[in-house]
């Protein structure tokens, strides 16, 4: 199984697809509701002036969620 | 008879503009029972048949972690609508479709309206109706809700199907969940457990996804069904954690998004452009969250704002004002002096005049806030923000509240208690209503007028400045302390959507600002009213008569400052409100507050800038100004036992002590429970109390 980096750590304009999202309950719950479950391909699209959250772009769609959301979604970068 | 049908579907997919043009004005707003969530119902005649149409609220999914997704699924599952109008995003269909198929498996008869063909035509997307009709088994129509196109056939649509029953959808979640489900679902039809009125494999799919309501609901309907139900789950879970590393949950999420890609992937969609392409509202966003632009824009549009409500507003205000003075001075001329006038023209008059006169205001502050929320930006704001207010336990999207109340001094909490609305998550909307009311508004400015030109006149800008700093910093400190103590818990999740731009459509604009306005007026007017009522009377009794005026004037010589008491004064301490200052000036002395500072505090209970009024006619001047209060600025120069620090103690009890009990109201209103209202009442107070008597004794002992 592919582990991929965490979403926290990719770059601004970096694309991929996601692998698994770790996180359960109501977290896990809301990232999934939003689309981010694996197979999705994304592109980081910006990050707020103070450096978290984070937004990207998946299926034509911009998402925000903070850095520690992020730290449990791994993507394989393209 | 009329047609139930629920309208449903993501936040930001167009809905409220749908129900706005099914309905047109023909529409209502409530709660749904026990919550604070908008419940909106309206009717709408088509096809010689009556519907009458429920917002459900707008949610991406139907767990049961957050109020608008139980109030969504309740009211399906209870009220059981004949059809559920689904609206759904034609430009982001994928993800839209999620809680399509969450609506079908519940077996609700579903009518997908597929709304923004207008924008997914631009943005390359090309939709297969009739396919996407066929795969998912249930009417599709095409439409564009800004500019009514489709309505005629959705409706159509809907009154052809009003009638279909269709059976649950059953979708594969792999093999080791299907069989789980499979066994579940015969212990739950043979049991009956929870059928009526959930359909069985829907029970059993919850039970998967570890749903707290349902699990609830299970547990005391029955007790043996849930243990063994629960036990499945749990066996299940650790089977596919240690073979698949993942848990029901996701999986189920998972496997519905592999549904809906199959579905897509059959020939319904087609791109001519790349998906994730920078449309052109990325394009703005490069601009409007950009680093050091970002920022500054946002400042201004935060201006922007406060300008809107309270400069436009002014002019609407003084009429309102106007006509109660009117109103009153006529009223003056019509009775013969006496309780009965001062009831009227003191009690109902000014109470009146105080619960209209908010409206100009809160009527703009909506319309403005409307507009920054319909068009995108607010949740830009939010985004931007984030960092900040999460510190201390708030959101991004708190700073609107913040703002509006007085974050710029001159604001008011009124409007500022019900721009709470915009936020979705519970707790950290619960901490930024209870702490608005810190800032500085408008009527609080006067006291602080007062005191900074008897005391600091060389000072003015500086203090200003402290006084704004201090709320500030307070305000955020406090809601840090709530949400560690009384709200305590986990930040609700972040994942939020960046919808695209767009501009607002008038009507939407005004049906929006024009409901809530109307709410405040019927629901809190009354209540306002009937408090006010109870402080005129509290300051009125119980009351003189001439021989008590003259006994007190030459025997009762107990209290400083009675010797050149007028009779308006003395009236005021005779009252329950003067006995209560009196009464409580052996604790409020520690802060620096003689009695007549105590009655005047609880005028501005009523009002904050009452303070002024009422300490000019405790300190026997007679009815102040607060607009002009030199003549009691030079009163209190002189007064015994104020100065520098008196003053700067009760400007300190003055940004922390209880809300105006217009706010309380809007605080009870918006938090759905008078504890939240009383707590603020009393908490503040205290709060305010304790830092007064800290700053006044540090700083005597200080100078001493």
């Amino acid at each position: 199984m592919m582990e991929g980096i965490s979403l926290r750590r990719m770059q601004v304009n970096q694309t991929g697809t996601v692998v698994s999202v770790r996180a359960r309950g109501e977290l896990g719950r809301r990232i999934r509701d939003m689309g981010l479950v694996p197979g999705k391909d994304i592109r980081i699209q910006g990050r707020a002036p103070l450096k978290d959250p984070v937004s990207l772009r998946i299926m034509g769609g911009t998402l925000t969620l903070r850095n520690n959301e992020a730290d449990y979604i791994f993507v394989e970068v393209h | 008879m009329a047609i139930t049908i629920a309208l449903a579907g993501n936040p930001n997919s167009g809905k409220t503009t749908l129900f706005n043009a099914l309905t047109g004005a023909r529409q209502h707003v409530g709660n749904y029972p026990g919550v604070t969530v908008e419940k909106k119902q309206g009717t709408c005649t088509a096809e010689n048949q009556i519907f009458d149409i429920v917002d459900l609220p707008g949610t991406y999914s139907l767990s049961a972690y957050s109020m608008e997704e139980v109030v969504a699924r309740d009211f399906i599952v209870n009220e059981k609508p004949a059809m559920i109008v689904n609206i759904v995003d034609g430009s982001n269909l994928e993800r839209n479709l999620y809680l399509t198929l969450q609506f079908m498996e519940m077996g609700a008869n579903v009518c997908i309206a597929l709304n923004m063909m207008d924008v997914a035509g631009k943005r390359g997307v090309t939709i297969d109706v009739e396919k996407l009709s066929l795969l998912l088994g249930l009417p599709v129509v095409p439409m564009v809700a800004r500019t009514g196109k489709g309505r005629a056939q959705l409706l159509k649509t809907v009154a052809d199907h009003v009638v279909s029953r269709p059976a649950p959808l059953k979708i594969s979640y792999g093999r080791d969940i299907d069989d789980t489900l499979d066994e579940m679902e015969e212990r739950i039809r043979s049991d009956q457990f929870l059928t009526d009125p959930y359909p069985s494999r829907w029970v059993a799919l919850k039970y998967l996804e570890n749903d707290a309501q349902i699990l609830e609901a299970g547990k005391a309907h029955l007790a043996g069904t849930h243990e063994w139900l629960s036990a499945k789950a749990l066996k299940l879970s650790h089977h596919l954690e240690t073979t698949l590393d993942t848990h029901p949950e996701g999986m189920i999420a998972d496997q519905r998004y592999g549904f809906i890609t199959s579905i897509l992937k059959q020939g319904v969609i087609s791109h001519t452009l790349d998906p994730n392409r920078l449309a052109w509202s990325d394009k703005i966003d490069k601009i409007l969250t950009h680093r050091f632009l970002g920022p500054l824009i946002m400042i201004g549009v935060l201006m922007g704002l406060y300008q809107f409500t309270f400069a436009y507003s002014e002019v609407p205000v003084g009429w309102c004002e106007n006509f109660f003075t009117w109103l009153g001075d006529r009223t003056d001329t019509l009775f013969a002096d006496g309780l009965f006038k001062s009831l009227v023209i003191s009690g109902i008059i000014d109470g009146v005049g105080g619960v209209l006169g908010f409206v100009p205001l809160i009527l703009f502050m909506f319309l403005g806030i409307s507009f920054l929320e319909d068009s995108g930006y607010l949740a830009r704001m939010a985004f931007m923000l984030d960092r900040v207010f999460r510190m201390f336990g708030l959101h991004g999207a708190s700073v609107m509240a913040f703002i509006v109340s007085g974050g710029i001094a001159g604001g008011c909490a009124v409007p500022g208690v019900m721009a709470t609305r915009t936020l979705k998550s519970p707790k950290e909307r619960l901490a930024t209503l209870l702490t608005v009311p810190f800032m500085n508004c408008g009527a609080k400015l006067p006291v602080y007028a007062l005191l900074v030109a008897a005391f600091f006149t060389d000072y003015r800008a500086q203090v200003m400045l402290i006084i704004t700093l201090i709320s500030w910093v307070g305000a955020l400190l406090v809601a840090k302390l709530l949400r560690s103590t009384v709200i305590k818990g986990p930040a609700t999740p972040f994942v939020m959507e960046l919808p695209p731009y767009r501009l607002p459509t008038f009507k939407g604009l005004a049906i929006h600002t024009w409901e809530r306005t109307w709410q405040y007026i019927r629901k809190a007017g009354t209540v306002i009213l009937g408090i006010s009522i109870v402080l005129w009377a509290m300051m009125t009794f119980p009351q003189l008569d001439t021989r008590t005026v003259s006994n007190e004037n030459t025997v009762g010589m107990h209290t400083p400052g009675a010797e050149t008491m007028d009779p308006g004064a003395a009236a005021l301490r005779h009252s329950i409100a003067g006995r209560m200052g009196m009464a409580m000036e052996s604790v409020t002395r520690y802060a620096g507050f003689d009695w007549q500072t105590n009655i005047a505090l609880l005028g501005g209970f009523a009002a904050k800038e009452v303070v002024v009024s009422t300490l000019g006619t405790a300190y026997s001047l007679g009815e102040v100004d607060p607009e002009d209060s030199m003549s009691l600025a030079q009163r209190l120069k002189t007064a015994e036992g104020w100065g520098p620090v008196t003053a700067f103690s009760l400007i300190l009890f003055t940004i922390f002590y209880s809300p105006c009990f217009v706010a309380v109201v809007c605080i009870a209103r918006e938090s759905g429970s008078w504890k939240w209202g009383m707590f603020s009442m009393a908490f503040n107070t205290l709060l305010a109390l304790s830092l007064s008597i800290v700053f006044y004794q540090t700083a005597t002992w200080m100078m001493s």
